[in-house]
């Protein structure tokens, strides 16, 4: 069982990796740790001067699109956000949120606002979120497969330390 | 047997069983493309990974596209660590000033038939013009790749994308990408692959088809996939390996169908901050343009300066006051051909600054990078806020021909106009 408590940070839609961490900043550092100064400056640049550990982004429709740059992900769990709650999130952006152990969970994000008290509890029946404020809870199954096997273990790197290659997947039925 | 689409079909025959549209499958990757902005990190989950030798270093390429040429001590520095990591592991590395990743694996013939490839850099979709599944993917997954020769994939629902009837003179592949990409929505091809077909794909181009497939991925699509048809045969004949076709089965099933009628489009323009905010020409607000940029994986190809010459030589020849021109090759091999066509001496001569071939100015890593406030229209596909360089520029999107015209008029213009 692990939980989470934290402080939402709202943005809209089409959040794309551009605006979390600019192409051009990257030119100068791959350090996450330097990067962080520059989280969602295009889209705020007093954004993250004002993170708090533990706060949670939450978004509309498919954050992440864009460029598929790794920092991306890597920059907000930096930053100290361990979680990104979005109505949908771009494909790359997702995969790499999972291999990099940042917990990217699709989910209704219509009624978070602006520091909202979001708790999360997660075990092996599935993902509760909940807006404090509002008192509405939403539950996700886990998520399965190779993804969930992924997360679970911390990482791309943890997972294949252990595994050396990807287990296959069951056959689908014909 | 369930019919299958041509996603469905490449995923099965490198998965070895039967894809289908939502299945998770590993896959052998035939192909692992990386960039100097990507591979850098990737060497990095490489070593974390505990990796010490590549699967197979000859499906591995490393392009040095973003930094070129290298604009700060640190790029310089992701380029050596690069160079060092490749001839150890004996991966080509094409150089600075080559080309970029995708660009140079369709002109090259790396990429063919059949293939499934993976590049850190999220315009590998490109390559889905020569018949291929090709996705863009994340530095871990690279190294994964690197390591394994393998990756995981959801099979994903193939949208057809149905191209129907003729386009007008002087309407562009772009204009048909653009489009696209307001008709589905910068999210509407999310976890979809696409499919092009329909009673005009043959009259598309390669350069035509590299462009949809390019623009393909701001509409979030994870692959944007051609038939092999007479078009790509006359490519594939210049190289040794024609790969395999792979056609789509009649009766497979698709998601969705998304029907272009390409004889109701017009000249376009994206407006700033989104590719899927576009308008026709006819309908955008008079535009003061400072910058046009000639370039990149979507409008950097020799086709795309013959449009843009043809346009400048019509209008006379002369820039606008104010307007600077800027002109980067998608690839060595394309700023070759228009060195030996003359193209760069007349666009030279009109006073544009050309520049070493590669990612150029479109993501602000290298290249020119407009000043404040400056309006730039480019032949590019993202036109995020700061996506070059400067937050305070504004970014609009067109294609080589209507670049052209606004680099006469110093406003964006109908090339059509353009007597």
């Amino acid at each position: 069982m692990t939980n989470h408590h934290g402080r939402a940070r709202r943005l809209g839609d089409n959040i794309n990796t551009d605006y979390i961490i600019a192409s051009t900043r990257k030119k100068e550092s791959l350090d996450e740790h330097i990067l962080k100064r520059y989280l969602l400056e295009a889209v705020d640049p007093g954004f993250a001067a004002s993170v708090q550990t533990g706060d949670i982004l939450v978004a509309g429709a498919n954050f992440g699109c864009g460029s598929a740059m790794e920092v991306a992900a890597t920059v907000i769990l930096a930053a100290g956000i361990p979680v990104v709650l979005a109505r949908s999130f771009a494909r790359s952006f997702y995969r790499n949120a999972i291999n990099n152990g940042l917990l990217a969970i699709e989910c209704d994000t219509g009624d978070l606002l602006e520091g909202d008290a979001v708790s999360l509890s997660i075990d092996a029946s599935g993902t509760t979120i909940t807006n404090e404020r509002t008192g509405r809870r939403e539950t996700h199954p886990p998520l399965g497969g190779i993804a969930g096997d992924i997360l679970a273990a911390g990482g791309l790197v943890p997972y294949l330390k252990r595994e050396g290659r990807f287990a296959p997947a069951a056959p689908s039925p014909e | 047997m369930t019919a299958q689409t041509i996603s469905e079909k490449i995923l099965s025959a490198r998965s070895g069983g039967k894809a289908r549209a939502g299945d998770v499958v590993v896959c052998d990757v035939d192909l692992v493309l990386g960039t100097d902005a990507s591979a850098p990190m990737a060497i990095g989950y490489f070593e974390r990974m505990g990796g010490t030798r590549v699967r197979d270093a000859s499906r591995v390429v490393f392009a040095l596209d973003h930094y070129a040429p290298p604009s700060s001590p640190s790029t310089k520095g992701f380029h050596q660590q690069v160079r060092v990591f490749a001839a150890e592991q004996g991966v080509r590395v094409y150089e600075v000033g080559e080309g970029i990743s995708h660009q140079i694996a369709v002109e090259r013939g790396l990429a063919y038939p059949g293939m499934l490839i993976v590049g850190a850099d999220s315009h590998t979709v490109t390559c889905g013009a020569v018949n291929a599944f090709a996705t863009g993917v994340g530095s871990s997954d690279l190294a994964a790749a690197m390591l394994t020769g393998q990756l995981w994939f959801r099979v994903p629902p193939t949208i057809r994308v149905v191209l129907d009837g003729s386009r007008a003179a002087g309407v562009a592949a772009k204009d048909v990408a653009l489009a696209m990409v307001a008709t589905l929505g910068s999210d509407g091809a999310e976890y979809h692959a696409l499919e092009f077909s329909g009673p005009a794909a043959n009259d598309f181009s390669l350069d035509d088809r590299l462009v949809l497939s390019n623009l393909a991925v701001e509409a979030g699509a994870k692959a944007a996939v051609w038939r092999t048809d007479s078009v790509l045969e006359t490519h594939l004949a210049r190289f040794h390996n024609p790969g395999e076709p792979v056609h789509a089965d009649p009766g497979a099933r698709y998601a969705r169908e998304v029907v272009l009628d390409l004889s109701a489009l017009t000249p376009t323009v994206a407006l700033p901050h989104s590719p899927e905010n576009v308008v026709p020409i006819a309908q955008a607000p008079d535009t003061r343009i400072d910058m046009v940029f000639l370039g990149t994986c979507t409008g950097g190809r020799v086709a795309d300066y013959h449009e843009a010459l043809a346009v400048l030589e019509r209008g006379g020849g002369k820039l606008a006051d104010g307007v600077q021109l800027v002109v980067t090759p998608a690839s060595s091999e394309v700023e070759r051909q228009l060195a030996a066509d003359g193209t760069l001496v007349k666009l030279a001569r009109m006073g544009a600054t050309i520049t070493m071939p590669g990612c150029g100015a479109c993501c602000g890593t290298s290249g020119v990078i407009p000043g404040d406030g400056m309006n730039v229209l480019s032949t590019a596909n993202r036109n995020f806020k700061a996506r070059m360089g400067r937050a305070t520029a504004s970014i609009y999107l067109a294609s080589p021909a209507a670049c052209a015209a606004a680099a006469l008029t110093g406003r964006i213009t109908d090339p059509r106009s353009i007597a």
